[in-house]
């Protein structure tokens, strides 16, 4: 039975009768014996892929298999921030399309993720990273994207309680990108989960794959702990554990797993109003809307598989909090964990075909995942449906380490020591 | 989590620097570019026990080869990267 469609109307009608007539927001699907897509792990972007390929490419026999529940992963572990302030031409065009989607997205798939364009502030500490920061605003806005470059008496006005005169890291200033801000991410877990079963996609829960089954060099399906599912093509889209799946067909990823912690403090009256990065050092926060700050900073920087990370970063973001915004200081941490990172070797993701005819990848997110979300789904089930790089996509190839054509942002990625 | 340097003896994780997987070698010159390619760029990436490296730049400066649990972060076995790489060549010579 489907889901209510969500209005005023519906809103009222069930304050009316009690609350009793809400429907489950997605089918608990089991699986059946084949589909024409199966997508490997039901994360944000696997649960977008499905709901592209069914809106946007009409196939509607599709499937997504998750090992847990739906949220429990990077999707529910992230830091919740949206932005499109890249530098390079692979990415900047692949980025603003995920944040026009996020611009539209709860119209379209009747859901309030309480998408809040509230702004991305990047501050800067000196005359090289002004430099840099106002080549990165022209190279935004030379692609259509909005840049704003703030000098440090703008910044004072908008947050007058930053360290502005400290010694080693004046403020100078700041690149300003109004459209970025922050999503409620289990609420885009929810929504797409629900729009995408709405459209007649399986998603099926404590569901792992142990198993990619091949027939004379293709994917024919996927062996899981609830049988074999057959699939005319199988896409993995299980950032984090990648490495460990494209085993599965023999292959050997030019990836990382990474341990990256986050951090929530108590609840405080609202005074960040937007997203604000220290350009000295690695920390990032915002105010949720409950009132929580989030804020999050560095990988552990070793490979990992256990969703938990160690003292020494925590210091490390906390010392970084402190420099910034020496208020927070007796602010207490309510909660802290930890997710799994793709680290790609060059800092950017892959969405890509893979030597194994119908089987595709889209692997590689480093930390960046969540603001791809919806733009990672549609192009990932562009390349499903019509076995072609989607145009914004286009240089997320697995082959470019190989070619010399890696997409180094900013510089940044697990190894070769380019952390 | 801690590293029983065999040097220094037990110390915190600040000390160390971590450099990558140990089990990787460097190619000859001569080699094709395919083999340099997985060199540099492709891992393993298990779920389980992994052998890498990591450096103690806040103590002896020694290079270390780890095996460690990737799931857990058990440690079962901290080397002198120096003395890996003797028994290597010896086990290769003899």
């Amino acid at each position: 039975m489907k889901s209510n469609h969500y209005s005023i109307f519906t809103l009222l009608r069930e304050a009316l009768r009690g609350q009793a007539g809400w429907r489950p927001v997605w089918r608990d699907a089991r699986p059946q014996p084949a589909y024409d897509v199966v997508i490997v792990g039901g994360g944000g972007h696997g649960l977008a892929t499905a709901y592209y390929l069914a809106r946007r490419y009409g196939i509607h026999r599709v499937a997504v298999v998750e090992k847990g529940w739906i949220g429990n992963g990077n999707i529910g572990r992230n830091t919740t921030i949206i932005r499109s302030n890249y530098l390079l031409s692979g990415n900047i065009p692949f980025y603003e399309c995920s944040m026009k989607l996020w611009e539209g997205l709860e119209q379209d798939i009747n859901y309030n993720a309480m998408v809040s364009q509230r702004g991305v502030l990047n501050l800067f500490h000196n005359d090289a990273q002004r430099n840099a920061y106002t080549r990165r605003g022209n190279a935004m806005r030379l692609h259509g994207v909005d840049a704003r470059l703030l000098d440090a008496a703008a910044v004072r006005r908008k947050l007058p309680f930053l360290n502005y005169d400290a010694a080693r890291f004046p403020i100078l200033g700041g690149l300003l990108q109004k459209r970025g801000g922050t999503v409620r991410h289990d609420a885009v877990a929810w929504g797409f989960a629900r729009a995408a079963d709405r459209l007649g996609v399986d998603i099926i829960q404590n569901c792992e794959v142990t198993g990619i089954r091949m027939h004379a060099g293709q994917a024919v399906g996927v062996e899981t702990t609830r049988g074999f599912i057959g699939a005319g093509r199988v896409g993995l889209s299980c950032a984090g554990n990648s490495s460990r799946v494209a085993a599965m067909a023999g292959l050997r990823l030019p990836i990382e797993s990474h341990v990256l912690q986050a951090f929530v403090s108590e609840g405080l009256k609202p005074f960040i109003d937007c997203v604000v990065t220290f350009g000295a050092g690695h920390f990032y926060i915002s105010q949720s809307d409950k009132g929580g700050l989030v804020f999050g900073g560095d990988i552990d920087g070793y490979n990992s598989y256990a969703q938990r990370g160690n003292m020494p970063v925590i210091e490390d973001v906390c010392e970084g909090g402190m420099a910034l915004m020496p208020r927070i200081g007796r602010v207490r941490l309510l909660r802290h964990w930890a997710g799994l990172m793709d680290m790609s070797m060059d800092g950017s993701p892959i969405i890509d075909r893979t030597p194994v005819d119908g089987l595709y990848l889209n692997a590689g997110w480093c930390y960046g995942g969540f603001k791809a979300t919806p733009a990672s789904g549609l192009c990932f089930a562009h390349l499903i449906a019509r076995n072609e790089p989607h145009p914004v996509a286009t240089a997320y190839r697995l082959d470019r380490f190989g070619r010399g054509a890696v997409i180094d942002e900013k510089g940044m990625g697990a190894q070769p020591n380019l952390h | 989590m801690r590293l029983n340097c065999p040097c220094c003896g037990p110390r915190g994780l600040e000390e160390f620097t971590y450099r990558g997987d140990a089990t990787v070698h460097r190619p000859g010159t001569d080699a094709p570019a395919q083999a340099w390619v997985e060199y540099v760029y492709l891992r393993d990436n298990p779920d389980g026990w992994h052998r890498e490296l990591w450096y103690h730049g806040a103590g002896c400066h020694a290079w270390l080869v780890v095996t460690r649990n990737m799931r857990t972060h058990e440690i079962a076995d901290v080397a002198r990267a120096a003395d890996v790489a003797r028994l290597a060549r010896e086990n290769a010579g003899s």
